[in-house]
Formats: structure tokens, sequence, C-alpha cells
């Protein structure tokens, strides 16, 4: 796209750069710099208002945080006067990589993730093989009730969640035990399932829409010529389908993954209900916020947010190198 | 071109007769591939897989609409009623009075913060939109010295995490006296890179150079070029960033808690959290009014996002497509 523009914008330069100037640039101009060049600058002038905000917004807090996590901040005695800051090098690293409860927070959200996400996945595909196994106007029909998760909002749906599981006011517990089962949704061991469930609530509908678009590119030829050869539906599904859509099912799995490792509004909901279950130091996000907010301390909370985005990072390339190794 | 008007309109009646003789009958020369697939679902000989698949998504419809029915149901019951009736069903209706005090609790303060959230999400996704659509048209349409390096920059950006900036960001806002103040909610929300992204491979598709040329002979100069032409050309991807983004913003959680103090200046779904943790840990109960407060907090966006649908569902394409 853009050497293609390059040889266009090339070519009428030299067709027009003679006539140019002079009418609609060159009054503000100096007229040692061409028309294309001041084309150019003015071009790029387009992405200036981002560039800037970019990097105050972003690339700045980055540098800010790792400035921050080389350094250690001491309140003298009870914590009145002024606190000492100094370099501390390496030191708020060593101790996050040896946090015996910042790595528990890790550990179990890695858990998680490695089960909720393909669980999420497997269940979106099957719903979007479902609606691309009917006809279009049921699909229509379909999808938007499908598509009523995705339009509550996060805190909100949380917050149903929440109630539904709840002894007191919820329908689940005397569904459950009209079965005979008496489950507790907020107990440790119940816990993640109940965060789990929430999450494949609210996730497959939107995953089943990024995956149906990607069914729709398929070209309808060859499910014909499938058919033709005995091919049953199923069988065009795992085998003709599912393959078409392996590229669209990755990045969806690998954006899911960098999100679940990060989990903070969900687990901080569910703990205003069940402090002793969740405890404030849950998740590695909330080990940072209560790190940097209860605590105070800003540099360790600055070291522990960069260990984390580099775990977040290993893993996504981890993830993206097996699948690519699938592929192949 | 009235045969293939023709054809693309007929399924959609005759769907409702599946199995009429015309339909058998025209099956053999489908004008359409798509619409010959659909039509070949309705053979008979499918029929038991058919009802599979017809009550699979049926369970799943359920699963998905069934919470939301118990927040319309639960939203329109009196506190007592909440505890003592069936709670996937009505009893004595009192959405009324539920709304009355949910807007008159704490001097109105859920107003307040339907407020902000409406204000945050306009004004950050105005200028969000504006920013990207101009620095994705700039990438897409311009070779400059830098290009390659912004672009650089803006992929490599996706795998930073969010966790990685809020402390930062924090400390930042803080120096620049943006913290509690409802600019640290909006003006940041300005530059994401992903939009931008998105606002580039839509112009690349969108916007013809030559159209661009044409007009440059025309004598407009390339900032006219942009506000006159391109922009309009690119009114699909700008209406799709800013929705993405309204969404975002309206669902914001984590930023909101960590740079706004005051809860006058909270959106609506910080202060409903803090309903809900107040609600379990003191003696007031606020159950109803966090209730009908979701619900109320939800009504905008399920009205935004189903008036909206055709550009979300382009967002999701863009995406996931290219």
């Amino acid at each position: 796209m853009s050497s293609s523009l390059e040889v266009r914008n090339t070519l009428d330069g030299k067709k027009q750069e003679p006539s140019r100037p002079a009418r609609t640039q060159g009054s503000s101009a100096s007229p040692r710099w061409s028309w294309r060049s001041i084309q150019r600058i003015k071009g790029a002038s387009f992405t200036w208002p981002f560039v800037v905000g970019f990097a105050v917004f972003t690339i700045l807090p980055v540098i800010v945080g790792l400035a921050q996590s080389l350094y250690t901040s001491k309140t003298s005695g009870l914590g009145f006067g002024a606190a000492t800051v100094s370099f501390a090098g390496f030191d708020n690293f060593a101790r996050g990589l040896v946090d015996p409860v910042f790595w528990d927070s890790m550990l179990r959200v890695s858990i998680y993730a490695v089960v909720i996400v393909p669980v999420i996945q497997v269940v979106s595909l099957v719903l979007a093989l479902l609606i691309d196994a009917v006809q279009r106007r049921i699909a229509n029909r379909f999808r938007l009730i499908l598509l009523v998760p995705y339009m509550i909002p996060g805190i909100v749906a949380t917050m149903i969640w929440i109630y539904l599981y709840s002894p007191v006011v919820g329908p689940l517990k005397p569904f459950l035990g009209f079965f005979g089962l008496d489950v507790d949704f907020f107990s440790g061991s119940m816990i993640w399932v109940s965060i789990g469930n929430l999450a494949l609530w609210g996730a497959i509908g939107f995953n089943m829409l990024i995956l149906y678009g990607a069914l729709q590119a398929v070209p309808r030829e060859i499910f014909d010529a499938a058919r033709v050869d005995g091919a049953s539906e199923f069988r065009i599904a795992t085998s003709i389908k599912v393959p078409y859509v392996q590229a669209s099912l990755v990045l969806t799995g690998l954006l899911s993954i960098i999100g679940t490792l990060q989990i903070f509004a969900e687990p901080t909901l569910f703990r205003s209900i069940s402090p002793e279950t969740i405890t404030k130091d849950f998740t590695p996000s909330m080990v940072i916020y209560n790190q940097a907010f209860q605590v105070g301390n800003l540099n360790y909370a600055a070291a522990q947010s960069i260990i984390l985005a580099a775990v977040v990072g290993v893993a996504s390339v981890i993830i993206y190198r097996l699948t690519k190794k699938v592929d192949s | 071109m009235t045969l293939t008007s023709v054809t693309a309109d007929s399924p959609r009646t005759e769907e409702e007769v599946q199995k009429s003789v015309l339909k058998s009958r025209r099956r053999p020369r489908p004008k359409n591939i798509r619409e010959a697939d659909d039509s070949s679902e309705l053979n008979g000989r499918r029929g038991g897989s058919r009802m599979v698949v017809i009550i699979g998504l049926v369970l799943f419809a359920l699963y998905s609409i069934g919470p939301a029915w118990w927040l319309i149901v639960s939203s329109t019951k009196t506190k007592e009623d909440l505890y003592t009736t069936d709670a996937m069903w009505f009893a004595n209706f009192s959405l009324f009075d539920n709304l009355s005090s949910l807007f008159t609790y704490q001097d109105g303060i859920f107003g307040v913060w339907m407020w902000n959230s409406t204000l945050y999400a306009f004004a950050g996704s105005i200028g969000h939109t504006l920013v990207s659509l101009a620095a994705g048209y700039g990438l897409a349409m311009y070779s400059f010295r830098g290009k390659g390096t912004t672009m650089g920059f803006i992929i490599g950006s996706f795998l930073i995490p969010g966790a990685l900036l809020t402390i930062p960001s924090y400390l930042l806002f803080v120096q620049l006296g943006m913290y509690d103040t409802i600019w640290a909610m909006i003006i940041p929300a300005f530059f994401s890179p992903f939009a931008v992204y998105l606002a580039k491979i839509y112009a690349e598709g969108a916007v013809p150079g030559e159209l661009l040329e044409a007009a440059r002979i025309d004598g407009a100069g390339e900032y006219r070029i942009f506000f006159q032409i391109a922009f309009r050309l690119m009114t699909t991807a700008g209406a799709t960033i800013f929705l993405l983004h309204f969404v975002g913003s309206w669902n914001a959680f984590f930023g909101p808690m960590v740079f706004l103090r005051g809860a006058d200046k909270w959106p609506v779904m910080l202060g409903l959290y803090s309903w809900l943790q107040r609600g379990t840990d003191s003696t007031v109960d606020l159950t109803g009014l966090v209730i009908t407060g979701s619900l109320v907090a939800t009504i905008p966006m399920v009205i935004l996002m189903i008036a909206m649908q055709r550009y979300w569902r382009s967002g999701v394409a863009m995406g996931s497509l290219k």
C-alpha cells in the first residue's frame, strides 16, 4: 500500500511541480521546499496529536514505572515527616521475584486462565457452528439474543451473577437444591467456577460473533463439494469450518489470556461478598492495587507491575509460538 | 438485475413455507451460492440434526438472557419481595418506587454518577475518534519519515498490559494535577493505539488515493481534503471507534478506582460498587438500590448497542479479519 502510494506521489510530483507551489501551498512555504515535502509534512501532521498523546500517556508512564521501580521510599519511624527516597537498584525486583503472596496470586490466576480460556473458545466455537448451521433469518434472531450479555456492562454482569449465586436472593441455590445439590458458590472450591461461569457468560456471544464472521468468509462451494463427496454436516464442521477459523481462535484466545492474567474487577466485586474466600491478594492486579494504595509502597507496586507485564508478555509469545507450530 | 433481486428476496418470504413445491423446483438452479446453502439445510433428510442444532441454540439463548431477565424482574420488586418471592417471576410491581428511591438516596448521588459516566463517555469518545481518525488517515495515505517507527510503536503497544500503566499513570496524573479531576477520565482516553490501527486499516480500504489526487488537482489543501472528503468516507470507521470507546468508557472500573477519589466524580459503575460494598458490610440493605441502579445503568448501553449494531459488528470484523 505505502509503496504504491509513494510511486503515485513521485509520478504526480514530477507532473505538477511547476504549477503547484504558487497556487496552494506557496504562500506559507519558503521557496526551497518542494510542494511534495510540504505535503509529506502535512500528512505527518495528521498523526501528531496522537503521537504527542501517546508519548505522554503511554511511553512516559512506562518510563516513570521503570524509574520508580528502581527506587525505595522510607518514612521515618511512625510515618511522620517527609519520606526519604533512595536508589535501590533491583531490590524491588529481587523482592518481587520471591514474594510468595505475589506468586501465589499469579499461580492462581494462571491456572484459571489456562482452564477458562480454552473452555470459552470451545463453547464459542460450538455456538458459532450452531448459528452457522441454521438459516440466516433464524441465525439473525438468535444472534441478537446471544449478544445480550455483551451489551451488559461487565460490572453489572458481575453484580447480577453475585446475586444469582447468593443464597438469600438468588434462584440458583434453590434450583440446584431441587436436584439435591447443595452448592456454596462463594466457597473456596467453587469461587473460580463461579467467576469462570461469569466470564463464559460474558464472552461467548462476542467470541461467537468473531468466529461467525470468519465462518462467513469460507467459500460456500467447498461445502457443496464436500456434500457431493458424501460428507456429513458434522464432518464438514470439524474438517472444513474449524481449520478455517483457527487464526481467529488464536487471536481471541491470546487476547483472552492477556486479559485474564490481569483480572481485577470481578474478584474485587466478589470480595465484597465473601472477603474470607477472596483475600485482598487474590489476583496479581489486586496485589498491586493493595500494595500501591493500601500499603502505600508505590515503588514496589511499580516493580510488581513490570513483573506482571513481563509474565503476560512471555505468556503471549509462548502461546503465539505454540499455535504457530500447530498450524504448520 | 431484476433476476438477482428476486432471488435475493424470495427465500425470506419462502422460509415460512419451508417445503413448498416452488422451493424445491427453484433449488436446482440457485443464483446465489449462499442461499443455496441455506435452503439445503431445510432438507428433510437432515431434520434430526437440525432439531439438535435448534435445541442447542435455545439452551444457549436461555443461558444468555436468563440473568438479564432476573435483573428486570428483580428491579420491579419491593425490598421484601426480593427475599421472599420466586426470583424469576414478578411480584408486587414497585419499579417506580424503586426508581424514586434510587434517584433520591443520598441527595440524588446516583443521578450525578449517571451524568459523570455520560460526560466521560461522550467527551472521551469524541476526542478519541477525532485523534484516531486523523492519525489513521495520515498513516494510511502519506509516506513520511518516522511512519514506520510510529507503526512499530502502535503494534508494540498492543502487548503492553494495562496493569503496567496504571500505577505510573497515577503518579503522572498527580504530577500533572490531573489526579481526582474529570480530566483524568477524559484526556488520556483520546490516545488509543488500537483505534488508530483500526482507522488506518479502514482508511486504506475506503479512501482511494486517486480521489485525493483529483482533489489536489482541483486545488484543495491537505487539511481540507481530510475534513471535507476523507472524513466523510471514514464515517463507518469513525462510528465504530466512537462506539467501542463509548462502551469501554461506560464499563470502566479499575481506572476510575485508581484515578478518582471524590464520590461526586465517580462514574456509575464505581458508584454501584461502593453501594454493593456498603450494603454487605453495614446494617443498611442497599441490595434493592444496587439492582435497580444496575438496570438503569445498563439501559443506555443496550439501546446504543442495538441502534448501532452495524458499526460494532464492522469493528469486530475489522479487528478479526484484517
